[in-house]
């Protein structure tokens, strides 16, 4: 048992909605109780999609698991085939379902159903939301894209001369992290490049358009959680290889164009030589040196986690003082990233290890999803929101990409906005008793935050603060003038002086904090 | 004293409405979801779900991601060792509530909320809380209840976490004279009102029931008559009615019409004079009139189709109806008590259609054959709805905001306004 208060992913079947409800004329039938129905406001109310998903609850009562349960998922699987007419469905179990072994798989196939089902292996107590939507897809590709398989061995016929090259756009779901807006983006990329798609999916795919996925020349894997598992049995099934870079941040994306034009065998370097993004721009114009090593934190599914870093220490010039990811089955990919910047990695989907990090690390800016938006606020930490889970926010009307060069801006506004103003910053520093201009308030641009600040501060140590502190603060007495001092450094490195000095002193052995320690210790770690 | 608690011209009347009963898919919530209310009005309570990552995903979801203060619920997520019995589940859960009851040291009272999974392996909770609150007394009480999809529908969450505190309600000392207890969660302003209510007229002492705070139980016993202030407490009136208490049999305290035959119960059953009883309610129920008025212009002779989901459809219809001039396609409700509903069942117009559980798709088809004007349903039917054309109210609203009591039944009118005027306003 593990104690969660709050998760990053939810259950595998929620993983099979998205893909279902991500594509076109498939259905899914779950055996689920009836509160499982919740999972359709996520699409409906975060994603604000206007159509319901495409997924039928069995809604299994108490009363029920005494009878027919079996017979229960029968009747719902033909009333949806009639209903709904799809081309395709998906049958499963939620976590209840799976308990109670009624077999949706065999039961659908029974019905002889006049189009390919799919039966879901989610195993709901093992498994999350991600690998229940990469499994999911897969299956369906399996399924879908398999009659066209060519025999085992066949080489890859090469294209016929004068025809473009083709790829497949993989990964794209609903209710992901911008998916609708990087599809746009990067298709325009790809058409700029020279390069046709055969297919995007699972977003807006019909379950015919699966089944022509081994037309294409390549791949393109923008989201490897969703879409590697798919990518590698179309490789092994039809001998298509696939892109490995993630084209977020501008040198992603160049890195990206380079690789798909040696893919398509195109000459891309007349694209890379032109192509520029505004913020490699931004990021040097003089304006942003105060973002030169501001410490920050990472955190959100690999793919995200890895990308942002990258950009944050090479795009932005920030200091990566820690990296994480609730995605286990990515876990070596951000250990990797995480060796080049000196730290070690985070791999965890508990909330309160995060948290408990981010309090010991004290960054400048949290780079994370909506959970370390709580921690991050709670802490009164800058943060920006570079990954899934979702929230209604993480829709935003305008167009908001987080790939290409496009989505290279996004991240350069998205990540900047709550950061204080370099002179701002340095008045501050410089008049710290100002009785406007104090600790407390908000980067002048955001108004708003300023009553989100102040209302935060009785708050500022709640439970979870206090226990996550009190983790590394061990009882050590600051003197008074001392305390004084401290007030006096600029309240974003304040924690981190205060931290860096009871270590200090807790090394050494020094049983008061005085203003000389305080000294000692910034000129110790200032070496 | 006055032993008559259903007052006689409300007695009968639901017998001859006509119910549609349905199976199929249900579109609603489990029971699980009244912790994001309930933790909020039980300020030293936490709720611990013993359940699957989908249970802490719904009560997540249906929070949103929303709440910034640390939240008092959390989810023992049962796992692949629990069910292979590689861990003993009862040491597992343990070793969890240690956890929390060292990173919360401020909770005073702990329920262990059953779910699905944790009923379909029969984990005995019951067993589990009195095991812990063995070894945690006297700082903390742990008790158990299910909020579990296959057994309890959205608002019975609440029923079942307040049938459980029953047993632990104080026997009352003085049995000779009566005592009021309101029963149901309401929103603390709604709570002063009343209060400020029942002292104009005499009544004393009054009571709510779930508390404030976990330690200000209040005493039960033969002398409690008890008012339900919300229409899906059952298994909570059962329980209270076990120890002696009487339910005084009102309509919902829901709109001026509704507060007034609420709080008449009330008066009725202390002997309260009717001039009494007037000068106590007159400002309130005509300055909810008076309010209600602006509201019935926007609203009379508008359509409106209920899909199941709290149990307060009926109560709100019966407001709709009558105080707003509204009329009424369908109203579904995820149960029917009649014996609770009875007053309310008699005060809806005749021929009012009816329906009890749910087949989604099918209900859906007659709404969107009805096409009314105004459609109340859950958070997954909304927006679609909104999308075919149709004006929507999300039902989930109307649990979370104070609408009991005269002082709201305006707010209450203009939460079904808002989007019909809404509509007006928006370029089409
Ligand atoms: S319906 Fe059952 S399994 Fe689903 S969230 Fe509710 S309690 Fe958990």
């Amino acid at each position: 048992m593990q104690l969660t208060l709050w998760t990053y992913e939810g259950p595998p079947h929620v993983g099979a909605m998205r893909i279902a409800t991500a594509m076109k004329g498939v259905h899914y039938v779950l055996h689920a109780p009836q509160g499982d129905t919740y999972a359709d406001l996520l699409f409906t109310m975060i994603e604000r999609r206007t159509k319901r998903p495409p997924v039928t609850y069995t809604t299994f009562q108490a009363r029920d698991l005494g009878g027919d349960t079996a017979e229960l998922f029968k009747n719902a699987a033909r009333e949806a085939f009639e209903r709904f007419r799809p081309a395709a469905m998906l049958v499963g179990a939620s976590c209840t379902a799976e308990l109670i072994q009624d077999d949706p798989g065999g039961l659908a196939l029974a019905l002889d159903l006049p189009i390919p089902v799919v039966p879901l292996e989610l195993p709901a107590y093992q498994r999350k939301e991600n690998w229940g939507a990469a499994e999911t897809f897969y299956q369906l590709v399996r399924k879908l894209a398999g009659p066209a398989a060519p025999p085992v061995g066949t080489p890859r016929p090469a294209r016929t001369a004068g025809a473009r090259p083709r790829c497949n756009l993989l990964g794209p779901t609903a209710l992901g992290f911008r998916h609708r807006d990087d599809v746009r983006e990067i298709s325009s990329l790809l058409a700029r490049i020279g390069v046709e798609i055969n297919v995007a999916a699972p977003l807006d795919a019909t379950p015919a358009d699966l089944a022509r996925l081994g037309e294409a020349d390549f791949n393109v894997v923008l989201y490897p959680e969703i879409a590697s598992q798919a990518a590698q049995w179309l490789n092994r099934t039809f001998g298509q290889p696939a892109t490995r870079t993630i084209p977020i941040g501008a040198v992603a994306t160049r890195e990206f164009i380079a690789e798909v034009a040696q893919l398509a065998g195109l000459d891309a370097a007349t694209l890379l030589a032109e192509a520029e993004s505004r913020s490699t721009w931004y990021a040097r114009s003089v304006d942003s040196t105060y973002l030169t090593g501001k410490r920050v934190f990472v955190f959100g599914d690999a793919t995200h986690a890895v990308a942002a870093a990258r950009v944050a220490a090479r795009e932005m010039g920030f200091t990566v003082v820690g990296i994480g990811t609730y995605s286990r089955e990515f876990a070596r990919e951000v250990r990797e990233a995480a060796k080049g910047y000196g730290v070690e990695a985070l791999i965890t989907d508990d909330y309160l290890e995060v948290e408990a990090q981010v309090t010991q690390l004290q960054p400048e800016l949290v780079l994370g999803t909506q959970m370390e938006r709580h921690i991050a606020k709670r802490l009164g930490i800058p943060c920006a929101v570079i990954s899934a889970p979702v929230h209604v926010q993480d829709f935003p009307a305008r167009y908001s990409p987080q790939m290409g060069f496009e989505g290279a801006s996004v991240l350069f506004d998205t990540w900047v906005h709550p950061l204080m103003m370099g002179l701002e910053e340095h008045l501050i520093t410089m008049f710290r008793g100002d009785f406007e201009f104090h600790e407390n308030a908000a980067p002048s641009h955001l108004g708003a935050l300023t009553a989100a600040h102040s209302e935060a501060a009785p708050a500022a140590a709640p439970p979870a603060a206090t226990l996550a502190g009190a983790a590394i603060e061990q009882v050590i007495a600051w003197a008074p003038e001392a305390e004084l001092e401290l007030r006096k450094i600029p309240f974003f490195v304040r924690g981190k002086a205060r931290r860096n000095t009871e270590r200090f002193a807790i090394d050494r052995a020094v049983p008061r904090i005085t203003v000389e320690t305080l000294y000692d210790a910034k000129a110790h770690f200032s070496r | 004293m006055n032993a008559r608690s259903v007052p006689p011209h409300l007695t009968e009347g639901c017998a001859e409405i006509p119910i549609l009963r349905e199976r199929g898919q249900r579109e609603v919530f489990c029971g699980l979801t009244g912790i994001i209310w309930l933790h909020r009005k039980i300020q030293d309570a936490f709720f611990l779900v013993v359940g699957s990552r989908t249970c802490a995903h719904l009560i997540q979801s249906a929070a949103g991601v929303m709440i910034f203060a640390e939240p008092r619920f959390a989810t023992a997520i049962i796992d692949e060792r629990d069910l292979a019995g590689l861990a003993d589940a009862n040491a597992e859960l343990d070793r969890v509530v240690q956890r929390l009851i060292e990173r919360r040291p401020d909770i005073k009272l702990l329920f262990l909320v059953g779910s699905c999974p944790s009923e379909v392996i029969k984990l005995d909770l019951s067993r589990a809380a009195a095991r812990l609150s063995r070894s945690f007394s006297p700082d903390v009480r742990v008790l158990n209840y299910s909020g579990s999809g296959i057994e309890t529908t959205f608002t019975q969450g609440e029923d079942a976490c307040l049938a459980s505190m029953v047993p632990g309600l104080p026997a009352q000392a003085d049995t000779a004279h009566p005592a009021l207890l309101i029963v149901g969660t309401l929103a603390d302003v709604v709570e002063d009102q009343m209060r400020r209510l029942f002292n104009e007229m005499g009544i004393a002492p009054v009571a709510f029931f779930p508390p404030r705070r976990a330690a200000d139980l209040p005493p039960l016993g033969p002398g409690t008559r008890f008012l339900l202030a919300q229409p899906f407490l059952a298994d909570t009136a059962r329980a209270l009615e076990q120890r002696g208490a009487i339910r005084l049999d009102a309509p919902f305290p829901l709109g001026a019409e509704g507060t007034t035959l609420w709080l008449q119960a009330a008066a009725d059953a202390w002997d309260i004079d009717a001039a009494t009883f007037h000068r106590a309610t007159a400002p309130g129920r005509e300055r909810a009139q008076l309010a209600l008025a602006r509201q019935r212009d926007q609203l009379a002779g508008q359509r409106v189709f209920f899909f199941p989901d709290s149990q307060l459809e009926i109560p709100l219809a019966r407001f709709l109806a009558r105080e707003l001039g509204m009329q009424l396609v369908e109203v579904g409700t995820p149960y029917l008590h009649r014996q609770h509903l009875a007053t309310e069942l008699a005060l809806l117009p005749a021929g009012t259609m009816l329906s009890e559980g749910q087949h989604v798709e099918k209900q859906l088809d007659r709404c969107r054959a009805a096409a009314p004007d105004l459609v109340v349903c859950g958070l997954g039917l909304a927006n679609p709805l909104e999308a075919e054309g149709l004006t929507t109210k999300w039902s989930i609203e109307l649990v979370f905001t104070p609408i009991q009591g005269y002082e709201q039944a305006a707010d209450l009118a203009e939460l079904f306004a808002r989007p019909l005027v809404r509509r007006t306003w928006l370029a089409a």
